[in-house]
């Protein structure tokens, strides 16, 4: 089973991780840009983190055999904070940068006025830098969050097929596989989605324009969620050719649509700026 | 090269800071194979080319270092030996300096730094080079700033070398034997 993890934030995870999730079949990943769990206070913390999405973390994917993509962005719930939105001046230089996918995570938070401008400025880079969309779906007040979000899509003139709304639930995924974007599940331990509840989304709705994802972070999460996924939609009568076009083929045509996919591993060098991963003393 | 390096070079030449989002992308554009010049690849070429078109990107240079993924840095580094930065570029150079990355450290140490890096920051850079490896072919400058004091410090880096039974760089002995001279 080879597998495409769309949404997964490595830098909250471990070398074990990475060992693991190839063991699995994982063999290309998607690091959205996210809030940290701590708040960011400079714009300073943001390219810092910007830089390692497009450097330190690519690096430490490649040796373990895993491409390494990410996408970038202002996160909404960050967007309310006026030390952080200068941020928005930077991004075209991000948005140019090799690793880069798509814009995301933007969306909403808290739907406030500042998660407006933000999110609609942001669709706005999508367009000029001719990259696709991640729109992460707000955790309260879901379903209302998902209509806005269509809404300020649709507003914007980016194409609906270049748009993935992110977090999807049973009470979500019509309104957005209507609206002609794509439809992202993230598959959790408790909360958002489980793979069960999954398999029964795909029977109702097919695996069309459906992307799985761990989205695993510093939060109790697990990186082997897509994995899993696969083997409870085998379980329940679904092809192999189905699971690929879920796990690994959907992924590819999405995120291909930025035209930077590259989906070999770099023969990476075996140090990144002196760092290596390999701890202790090598002769 | 090819017709998006042309509009790319039109494009920075009535706005230098359309440097910020060309020159990321110039890899992925131009390819990034070898050239005639023994280290530079051909979007390191491209990139120097870019910004020697833009009427100041001297202005633009520190900017694209500071956000640059380590292929940009290298070609700003290269860019200082043609874009006259005045003494701005001496702080990029210091920071190429302070990483372990050799392509940076190797660009870092270029005419530029030759001739801008004090006497102490250069014997400094000059023996990065040695402990990294790079091959002092490199190193732009070595004839006219070798002094007694960085003639001093190699010695001493290769009586380390050789206490510890490691070989000394062969290209080390010609700057040794001066001394001996």
């Amino acid at each position: 089973m080879r597998i495409f993890d769309p949404h997964i934030h490595m830098s909250s995870r471990t070398t074990d991780d990475y060992a693991a999730m190839h063991a699995a079949g994982v063999r290309a990943l998607v690091e959205p840009a996210f809030w940290l769990g701590q708040p960011r206070t400079s714009v300073g913390s943001f390219t810092d983190y910007f830089d390692a999405l497009v450097g330190w973390e690519p690096f430490r994917a490649s040796q373990y055999g895993i491409a390494h993509h990410c996408t970038i962005a202002l996160n909404p719930k960050e967007a309310n904070d006026p030390r952080c939105t200068p941020v928005l001046d930077l991004l075209p230089r991000y948005l140019e940068k090799d690793g880069v996918v798509a814009v995301g995570e933007i969306g909403y938070d808290s739907m406030t006025a500042a998660e407006d401008k933000a999110f609609a400025a942001q669709l706005a880079l999508a367009i000029d830098h001719d990259l696709p969309a991640l729109v992460h779906t707000p955790h309260r007040d879901k379903a209302a969050g998902t209509e806005r979000s269509i809404a300020v899509v649709r507003e914007s003139g980016i194409a609906p097929e270049r748009v993935v709304l992110d977090h999807l639930n049973e009470l979500t995924v019509r309104m957005v596989k209507e609206s002609g974007c794509w439809l992202g599940f993230s598959i959790y331990p408790d909360t958002k989605m489980d793979e069960d509840r999954m398999v029964a989304i795909l029977r109702e709705y097919g695996t069309e324009r459906v992307l799985v994802n761990s989205a695993a972070d510093w939060g109790k999460s697990d990186p082997l969620k897509t994995r899993k996924t696969g083997d409870a939609m085998l379980a329940a009568g679904f092809t192999e050719d189905d699971v690929d076009r879920v796990l690994w083929r959907n992924p590819v045509e999405f995120y291909g649509q930025s035209g930077r996919l590259a989906l070999e591993p770099d023969a990476a060098p075996a140090e990144f700026a002196g760092n290596s991963i390999l701890r202790g003393a090598r002769k | 090269m090819s017709a998006w390096l042309d509009e790319a070079l039109a494009k920075v030449a009535a706005d230098a800071t359309a440097l910020r989002t060309v020159f990321p992308a110039v890899g992925r554009r131009v390819g990034r194979g070898p050239t005639d010049t023994p280290g530079r690849t051909v979007d390191d070429v491209a990139r120097v080319r870019l910004l020697e078109a833009a009427p100041g990107a001297a202005a633009e240079m520190p900017g694209l270092y500071r956000h640059g993924d380590a292929a940009e840095k290298r070609a700003v580094l290269y860019g200082l030996s043609v874009v006259d930065t005045g003494d701005a570029g001496v702080e990029l150079v210091a920071d190429a300096l302070r990483t372990n990355d050799t392509r940076l450290v190797t660009a870092a140490m270029g005419e530029y730094a030759a001739t801008h890096l004090d006497a102490a920051a250069y014997r400094h850079g000059v023996l990065k080079c040695v402990f990294m490896g790079i091959p002092l072919a490199e190193v732009a400058g070595l004839d006219r700033r070798t002094d007694e004091e960085l003639r001093r410090m190699l010695r001493s880096f290769a009586a380390e070398r050789t206490a510890a039974g490691r070989e000394v760089p062969a290209d080390l002995l010609p700057l040794l034997t001066e001394l001996d001279i």
